[in-house]
């Protein structure tokens, strides 16, 4: 049975404008991979260079943060639901003294 | 590609940008095909200053996105205000953006709104192209 992740408004173009899709996997790294496999342009938006997430986006499990689970490791059971949520940042200056 | 404010759209951002100077505002953009009829404040939760920085959380972000759908419109993107810095974005904004919403920005100088400017990600992340913003 295929698990689901919501996608936020700013990634859906690359969904075909759909709101959830379906991946398979064993653990949210699994699902995140499997997502990005299937729908070309996402990965950048996701992860850094060097193959991190984004500190800005905010992936839950059934509506745990999975930081404060095993993080990418975090195994997952059928029907298991999935969350991509942003978290919208920035600022007028890269100093934060001026 | 271009992006039009309905008649106090623009006032309403300004207006929010000069309630919080000397601090950051922030807020959700609401409209459909390139067109925004609605904003939406939202609290600026940044804990790295907000004279200098804007967040807005995961669960207030999740709300605006909901309140898209309750209203049968599209979320277009979301605004920001600079206190005392021109309305073009920092590195910082493009580090933090997200593609396909429309950044618009308000310069507020000494409590006064200025400039207003609209920008959106390009496809490779590596800079924002400005949009053309025009007031219906």
């Amino acid at each position: 049975m295929p698990n689901t992740i919501h996608i936020p408004t700013p990634l859906r173009p690359f969904t075909d404008k759909k709101e959830s899709v379906e991946v398979s996997g064993a653990t949210v790294g699994e699902l995140l991979k499997d997502l990005t496999t299937r729908h070309d342009g996402l990965k950048k938006h996701l992860y850094t260079d060097e193959g991190r997430l984004r500190n800005f986006v905010n992936v839950y499990l059934n509506d745990e943060d999975i930081r404060y689970l095993q993080k990418e490791q975090t195994p997952v059971k059928p029907g298991d639901q999935l969350s991509i949520v942003p978290s919208v940042a920035g600022g007028s200056s890269d100093d934060l003294r001026n | 590609m271009g992006l039009t404010l309905e008649a106090g759209v623009g006032d309403a951002i300004r207006a929010h940008g000069v309630e919080t100077y000397p601090n950051e505002c922030c807020g959700a953009l609401y409209g459909r095909e390139g067109v925004v009829t609605a904003t939406y404040a939202l609290p600026n939760t940044t804990e790295e200053g907000p004279r200098r920085r804007f967040l807005v959380r995961p669960q207030d972000y999740r709300e605006a996105e909901k309140r898209a759908s309750a209203l049968g419109i599209e979320l277009l993107g979301f605004y920001h205000s600079h206190p005392d810095h021109p309305a073009r974005p920092s590195q910082y904004d493009l580090d933090h953006a997200w593609p396909f919403f429309s950044y618009v920005i308000v310069s507020v100088k000494a409590g006064v709104p200025e400039d207003m400017t609209s920008w959106r990600l390009q496809e490779d992340r590596s800079a924002f192209d400005q949009e053309n913003l025009t007031h219906a």
